[in-house]
């Protein structure tokens, strides 16, 4: 019973971090699946949001740090609105620049600003502790679960071994039921969105832009309010990981998390599709999450295992756009017909 | 007949653009087409190339079927294609552009450059100019010369006087007559219809994908129908 | 040349350069061990096996290059740049892990011992024998590709290619043939300057091509897709300022100067300095 627990317990961890890869990739969706943008530097707006998210709400720097900004230890729902406003802010201006570059230059200006990015947050030590990142970053409710659980646990000594495992877990399941009802919630969102007139125009966009144009429409425009919204929802994902991860620093936003994998669930599931997005996000972490079972037993290396791990994922994306290029759950409308062409 | 389309159907996923056409090109004949915009004119040379697959009917050429082969196969067996925009390599010079026409040739080219430099003295003089720095006229010249180095028997023009001056129109139709009269197979596919007609030996006239007419070029001229139609003045 | 001819920004080419390192990492191994003699040629720090090596590498390199394309890019040509893209990326990715899961992260090194840097007289500048000749070699595969493109018949079909795919097909061009020649050049290309990086830097890692994207891609956007030339000018400049920003900049941001110069020549001038599309 006491090793169920023990599973069921890793399931919600799994699903808690499935489920912030979801929410990255529902901003992806927006981006690319509804509007065409190419976007390679998702792990840009995340990383934005997280630091955000964590420097508003988290401890102020202690003696040690070179950090020097942040610690307000405002409320965990401030810091993830900071998270949102500033991922939007920054995705606006990127946005400006480089929104009406021809999609494959989007994707090298993005990475490249996903790269400068990643520079200061690595260098600028005055706003992100290098290396060192941001500790102790307080989870919402934390405190009051915690001591709600303990006292309870206290009151009842004598339940036996694996309940108080099983309870013991009970902020995790809190915040796993955040992360769903934050998901459900985007979920609804792009759902609605997307068959509004307003989402009809980024559809149209996406299929052929100067079809867009002559009706009338601000492309650009449109396009900007895209970005701008899929980005926030990406800096949404980092609050929820930095909160969760009560750690951050550069390198858990690294190209390979951050960007490629949210491709490739985007890309297994469906781009373009909501429910597509969702599925791809759990199903290529559940791959990822596989393999790290399946290389113990080889007798290989930490740094062997995962580069085996990565080859893994890599050929499933090279395969998915071989053999069934619109994703599990197909698309909803343009997207393979790009890739039928 | 040199070549010929045999009852072809084709079209671009679901939608059929032409509905049964025949027609042919004998030896050494200029054969026009003509007709207004969305006919089908483009989309039978494509097919007769090999860049569009007919879901119906056959292509044949010198007593060979060809419906459905690559282009680069067509290619060989004789029949070269001058597009309507994006004809020529821009970057590289005259002569190089005539190189690649003669890429496929497994013999010395250099005699066929010869003759093909007799039929456009004026590329002989600029050989060594980026084609991108030559005029619309000579672009178009360069565009033919390269199509004729494999010295193909029949020759497919897309518009040839497409965004010419008048007086350009002229000249690339006298050495259409010139190409013509040295054995190769002319057929083209024209907007200005008059003058395409005025040289051509026999003319179709295509509508909504169907063959309206089939005549002499001078025959059609004078024809009262294909004037209100097709000829407007 | 690859952008350009194959229509898609080929985000491998860093680590095919990476293969092509350590491939002559392998060969160099492999020749050591057989035994060939390894004494440096005169000022220069390392022998025979090292030469063998790199022209090793390169074949070997162009051959895994083409491969990757018949298996992979060419089913899915008839796709948009985009989803070539991805694949490249995802290709790039597979390439980086399986380099990481045959050597290891750790950075290797072709030789091990340290070499100093030599004054040439007339110019006042330390330079070392190794850089003289990471210069010359340079030099000589610039002139080479020249040639080739210029002079060869392969070469100008390259450059028609480039110019315009399809008019390419229509004159008889065999284009696949063409995408081949294009795919191994550039990789045997990418594998020279792999090698002569492990050269000057001593070491190489897994991850030094990938490192090297963004500045490769700063220099060809900035010299204009499709002319080689322009790309080599770009890769001068790019180079030479990132090594002068280090004046007023911390190194660290050496990148970071790359791609600023690539945005600025993005937004103000999408052709780059000699493009030609």
């Amino acid at each position: 019973m006491d090793t169920f627990i023990g599973i069921l317990n890793y399931l919600v961890f799994f699903a808690i971090t499935a489920g912030i890869y979801a929410v990255l990739c529902l901003g992806l969706n927006i981006q690319w699946g509804y509007t065409g943008l190419f976007n390679i530097g998702i792990a840009g707006f995340y990383a934005v949001g997280a630091y955000t998210s964590a420097l508003l709400s988290g401890p102020p720097p202690g003696p040690l740090d070179w950090r020097t900004v942040g610690g307000f230890q405002l409320p965990w729902v401030v810091g993830l609105l900071g998270a949102i406003i500033a991922s939007g802010i920054i995705a606006f201006f990127i946005g400006l620049l480089t929104l009406r570059l021809k999609e494959d230059y989007l994707a090298i200006a993005t990475i490249g600003i996903a790269e400068v990015i990643r520079l200061i947050l690595k260098n600028e030590g005055w706003l992100s502790n290098t290396v060192w990142g941001i500790k102790h970053i307080p989870s919402p409710l934390h405190q009051p679960i915690k001591a709600g659980v303990s006292s309870f646990l206290k009151g009842h000594p004598q339940l036996s071994p694996w309940l108080v495992h099983f309870i013991s877990n009970a902020y995790n399941w809190f915040y796993l039921a955040l992360v769903l009802v934050i998901l459900g919630l985007l979920y609804w969102t792009s759902e609605r969105s997307i068959r509004s007139p307003w989402g009809r125009v980024l559809r149209t966009i996406r299929e052929d832009e100067a079809v867009a144009a002559v009706s009338g429409k601000n492309v650009f425009s449109f396009k900007l309010q895209s970005f701008v919204l899929g980005a926030m929802v990406m800096g949404m994902a980092g609050s929820l990981y930095a909160h969760y991860a009560k750690f951050i620093d550069a390198s858990s936003f690294e190209p390979l998390y951050g960007t490629f994998f949210i491709w490739v669930m985007l890309i297994v599931g469906g781009s373009g599709n909501s429910k597509g997005a969702v599925l791809g996000a759990f199903v290529v972490w559940g791959i990822w999450a596989g393999t790290e079972f399946l290389t113990g037993p080889l007798a290989l290396s930490g740094a062997q295992a995962g580069a085996l791990r990565v080859i893994v994922v890599g050929v499933l994306l090279e395969l998915t756009l071989l053999l069934r290029p619109q994703g599990i759950l197909g698309e909803e409308k343009i997207v393979s017909r790009m890739l039928k062409k | 007949m040199i070549l010929e389309a045999r009852n072809i159907k084709a079209g671009y996923g679901e939608v059929e653009i032409l509905h049964g056409i025949s027609m042919g090109v004998d030896k050494a004949e200029i054969i026009s087409i003509i007709g207004p915009n969305g006919a089908g004119k483009s989309t039978l040379m494509k097919t007769i190339l090999g860049l569009l697959k007919p879901t119906h009917g056959k292509i044949i050429f010198d007593g060979d079927d060809i419906t459905g082969l690559s282009p680069d196969k067509i290619v060989r067996r004789g029949i070269c294609y001058v597009p309507q925009t994006d004809n020529v390599f821009p970057s590289l010079t005259v002569e190089e552009n005539l190189e690649m026409g003669a890429f496929i040739r497994k013999d010395d080219f250099k005699p066929r450059m010869k003759e093909v430099y007799g039929i456009f003295p004026d590329l002989k003089e600029a050989k060594r100019f980026r084609v991108r720095k030559l005029s619309g006229g000579q672009r178009q010249m360069v565009a033919m010369a390269r199509a004729l180095m494999l010295d193909p028997q029949v020759l497919l023009l897309d518009e040839p006087s497409a965004s010419l001056s008048p007086k350009l129109v002229k000249l690339i139709f006298e050495k259409i007559v010139e190409i013509n009269q040295s054995g190769v197979g002319v057929l083209m596919v024209e907007q200005n219809a008059r003058k395409a007609l005025k040289l051509c030996h026999r003319g179709y006239v295509l509508a909504m994908g169907h063959k309206k007419f089939e005549d002499t070029g001078q025959a059609l001229l004078n024809n009262e129908k294909v004037g209100k139609l097709y000829l407007g003045g | 040349m690859t952008y350009r001819i194959l229509n898609f920004a080929n985000f491998s080419h860093g680590d095919i350069m990476s293969l092509g390192a350590f491939l002559a990492l392998v060969s160099l191994a492999l020749l050591r061990g057989l035994g060939i003699p390894d004494t440096p040629f005169g000022p220069l720090s390392f022998g025979l096996p090292m030469v063998l090596a790199f022209f090793i590498a390169l074949l070997l390199t162009a051959l895994a290059a083409i491969i990757i394309d018949r298996i992979l890019y060419r089913r899915l040509r008839r796709t948009g740049p985009i989803i070539l893209l991805i694949a490249a990326v995802g290709m790039a990715f597979c390439l980086r892990n399986i380099i990481q899961f045959i050597w290891g992260p750790q950075p290797q090194y072709y030789i091990k011992a340290i070499q100093i840097a030599r004054k040439i007289p007339l110019l006042g500048i330390r330079i070392k024998p190794d850089e003289v000749f990471i210069i010359i070699v340079v030099a000589l595969l610039v002139i080479g590709l020249h040639f080739f493109l210029q002079k060869t018949k392969m070469g100008k079909a390259m450059r028609a290619a480039s110019d315009n795919m399809e008019l390419a097909r229509v004159s008889g061009i065999d284009t696949e043939k063409v995408i081949m020649w294009t795919w191994a050049i550039a990789a045997a290309l990418a594998a020279a300057g792999g090698i002569l990086v492990g050269i000057e830097d001593k070491f190489i890692t897994p991850d030094m091509g990938w490192q090297m994207l963004l500045p490769i891609f700063a220099a060809v956007i900035l010299g204009g897709i499709g002319n080689p030339y322009g790309a080599m000018a770009g890769g001068m400049i790019i180079g030479l300022s990132g090594e002068i920003s280090t004046a007023f900049i911390s190194t660290a941001y050496k990148p970071a100067v790359a791609f600023i110069i690539m945005v600025i020549v993005l937004i103000i001038k999408p052709r780059g300095l000699f493009g030609t599309r």
